[in-house]
């Protein structure tokens, strides 16, 4: 069991967990993921890993509870555990390695951060900013509600806020914001992009055009996550590339994003239908258009 | 009774139609009467070949004798003696190309049900609480053992019955690898067996650590170096499913089977737990062994009309005849002599169908099997929801790309010597699906059993002993 040291709500419905799991600290580096199980029914649930404490053999998750098996995560509390935690799942982030940083030293390096893409980020910039490496944040969210981590990424970064209606921060959206930098004469030579599938999309649709390399971190299905069922199984570069064990991170130019985010469809349904039925618990007869409840 | 001694006792079944829509095990094995009669056909061989045939040598003559004479926990003394899983290995095992196979009485009728007599003695044993145990004093010296499947778990209970502190560390949040994941509960019982059984190994004082991964959360230098181990076996499995490459096989409804049977068998999607299923309507399983047909038919009893579709012939089918005999019985359909060309799809990239291509064998390849050829201009195409692809699986990188000094052959299959296990890193030893690629339960036992020894043989010379 997996003890929950510290739980904090950053934003609307947006959680943070500082999980016991010494093993996974032990090892872990930005970039990587773990799964989680809150009980023994529990899907497993894939989380890039927001932070680490060696010393306190502690992991930081931030989960955002949008479905049947994040909002039974949401019920747990400090002193609560997961049935299980495990990890580091896949590969760090190039940036992120101690054999690397020679060379990361050389880039002009800009993160965009989407939502909850925001936890991940602030993992490697953090990591960047011990390392001493210096670089641009571009963080955005819908609206200001939705913004977590603001002072946080300050303090380890040059960091730009936008919100998509202004409500804090640079009015518009993280491309807007690296569009409006790159004119004001920033350079860039490595972008790393990590949110919702459909901004890193447009992220890398601009980053293309304005020759800055992009590296996004993808989240599809996954079930396993060690290597062995192909749910995560993507496209890049014209061939079938498996996200636990030969990613997270990829070449964002390479990436077929319309397939992934099709795919990500592929249980939506389901999804929807345990909601209902989580939310309407013993009352559910129906109603969903799949059970026949009410047939 | 007067029964003909050419025949073996039959051994009853759910009925196929009432098993069509149940996840209940489809053979309910013998009564103590029966299992006593077919043992009696056992001719007690002076050379018994049957043992011969089987990857883990259990004295079979032996055993058998003594549910003959109803001394059944004696029979399965004798059976523990070699397996660590009797009662796995007696559902799950191809005895007709083994034990069975080889023996005097299907020359002329049917062979001893070896198969079904072990899983008789197994099943006793455990609903009589009667467990294997082990007297020798614990040696002090710690063994890793990596993924608690068959090969894992055999190596790991040979060694705990040796001295040796054994701690597996398994990768998923259960013990059982494949027996889990993969091999669904008609066919299976997880409660009722495989937990038992993983219990039985853990009773003879082996740890299972789940939740680890080899590679990423500890890597093997730790387990020396951090952790104290002086071996490690590493029986991680078989890796990441193959596709064909075809058109449409990205679309949404095509699953490896590791996916779909982990989804329903490792995560309980048959009895509504949190994680989702598709349960097609209509579904295509490409593929002609034992994940095939442990996908169909997993695919029928969530509802749907299901096919297997197989580019060579009934003849060269590699599923244990038992499971396709099942199959056909629960109405599971074979398209044999086709194969898939592309996956239909409509405006959303679901799939609304398969276009096939008609076969016919040629001469003979590398495997001795005759090559399929594809008849020009035979397309035709059926309507489908789902696709299941069981075409084998490719190794899983995680280990091999985090050890230095452990080599891999041109697959990136580990390579280990046969008979001791030994991979190219002093200490590190490997079988199972991690060597040979995706095979069967015996015969990874049997690798966790040659590592074992190989294991103990490495400690004898290192200590001089």
């Amino acid at each position: 069991m997996y003890e929950i040291v510290k739980k904090e709500l950053l934003a609307d419905k947006i959680f943070e967990m500082v999980v016991k799991a010494p093993r996974v600290a032990g090892s872990c580096l930005p970039g990587q993921f773990v799964i989680v199980r809150t009980d023994e029914e529990s899907e497993r649930i894939p989380l890039t890993i927001c932070d680490y404490d060696r010393n306190e053999g502690t992991i930081t998750i931030v989960v955002q509870m949008i479905g049947a098996s994040t909002e039974k995560m949401e019920e747990l509390n400090e002193g609560d555990s997961f049935h299980d935690f495990v990890g580091p799942l896949g590969n760090p982030s190039d940036l992120c390695v101690e054999e690397n940083l020679e060379e990361t030293k050389k880039k002009k390096i800009v993160f965009i951060a989407g939502g909850l893409g925001t936890a991940p980020v602030y993992c490697q910039v953090k990591w960047l900013h011990e390392h001493d490496v210096p670089v641009t944040v571009i963080m955005g969210s819908r609206t200001k509600d939705l913004l977590f981590y603001v002072d946080k990424m300050n303090a380890v970064s040059d960091n730009h806020v936008t919100t998509d209606d202004g409500t804090y921060g640079f009015h518009g959206m993280g491309t807007d914001c690296l569009k409006s930098l790159v004119n004001e004469g920033r350079e860039f030579d490595h972008c790393v992009a990590i949110g919702p599938m459909i901004m890193m999309k447009f992220v890398c649709l601009l980053t293309k055009e304005l020759g800055i390399h992009t590296v996004v971190s993808m989240n599809p299905v996954m079930v396993d996550g060690t290597g062995m069922c192909g749910a995560c199984r993507l496209i890049v570069d014209g061939k079938v590339k498996f996200a636990c064990v030969d990613g997270p991170e990829f070449d964002g130019h390479l990436v077929d994003f319309d397939l992934a985010m099709k795919r990500m469809k592929q249980y939506k349904t389901e999804e929807g239908r345990k909601k209902l039925e989580f939310e309407e618990g013993e009352t559910h007869h129906g109603g969903c258009g799949l059970c026949g409840g009410d047939k | 009774m007067a029964a003909d001694v050419l025949k073996r006792v039959p051994v009853s079944e759910q009925d196929p139609k009432v098993r069509a829509k149940n996840f209940d095990e489809v053979c309910l094995g013998y009564t103590e009467d029966e299992a006593v009669e077919e043992a009696s056909r056992c001719l007690n061989c002076k050379n018994p070949r049957c043992v011969g045939g089987c990857p883990v040598s259990i004295n079979i003559p032996a055993f058998i004798q003594e549910v003959k004479n109803r001394n059944f926990e004696k029979a399965y003394e004798i059976i523990s003696e070699s397996s660590s899983l009797p009662a796995v290995c007696g559902r799950v095992c191809p005895q007709e190309t083994q034990c069975e196979g080889q023996c005097i009485r299907g020359i002329k009728g049917e062979p001893v049900a070896i198969g079904k007599l072990e899983r008789f003695t197994a099943d006793w044993a455990r609903e009589h609480n009667i467990r294997p145990s082990s007297n020798k004093e614990k040696n002090g010296h710690k063994v890793a053992v990596i993924g608690a499947g068959p090969s894992g778990l055999t190596c790991a209970g040979d060694l705990a019955k040796d001295g040796y502190d054994v701690t597996i560390f398994e990768a998923l949040h259960e013990a059982g690898g494949v027996l889990v994941y993969g091999i669904p509960e008609f066919r299976l019982p997880k409660e009722k067996v495989v937990k038992k059984e993983v219990e039985n190994v853990e009773n003879l004082g082996v740890k299972i650590e789940k939740n680890v991964v080899i590679g990423k959360t500890l890597t093997i230098d730790d387990l020396f170096e951090k952790e104290g181990f002086e071996a490690v076996f590493i029986g991680s499995g078989a890796g990441l499913p193959r596709f064909m490459g075809i058109p449409g096989e990205q679309a949404n409804g095509v699953f490896s089977a590791n996916e779909y049977l982990t989804r329903n068998n490792l995560m309980k999607a048959f009895k509504d737990e949190d994680t989702p299923i598709q349960r097609g309507k209509k579904v295509v399983v490409v593929g002609g062994g034992n994940v095939a047909m442990d996908a169909a038919r997993t695919a029928l009893r969530l509802g749907a009309e299901v096919h297997i579709v197989y580019r060579r012939s009934m003849e060269e089918l590699p599923a244990r005849k038992e499971e396709v005999h099942h199959a056909e019985e629960e109405g599971v359909i074979f398209n044999l002599l086709e194969n898939p060309v592309e996956i239909l799809t409509d405006e959303n990239d679901w799939v609304t169908g398969i276009r096939l291509i008609n076969m016919e064998l040629g001469e003979p390849d590398q495997s001795g099997r005759r090559r399929p050829v594809e008849i020009k201009g035979s397309e035709h195409d059926i309507e489908c929801d789902t696709v299941i692809m069981a075409l084998g699986t490719s190794p899983n990188p995680l280990i091999s790309s985090t050890t230095k000094g452990l080599d891999v052959n041109k697959k990136g299959c580990i390579i280990a010597e046969e008979d001791t296990g030994a991979t190219s890193r002093p200490g590190v030893y490997a079988g199972g699906d991690a060597v040979t690629g995706a095979a069967t339960v015996i015969l990874a036992m049997g690798a966790g059993k040659e590592a074992a020894k190989g294991i103990e043989e490495y400690f004898a010379k290192k200590y001089g002993k």
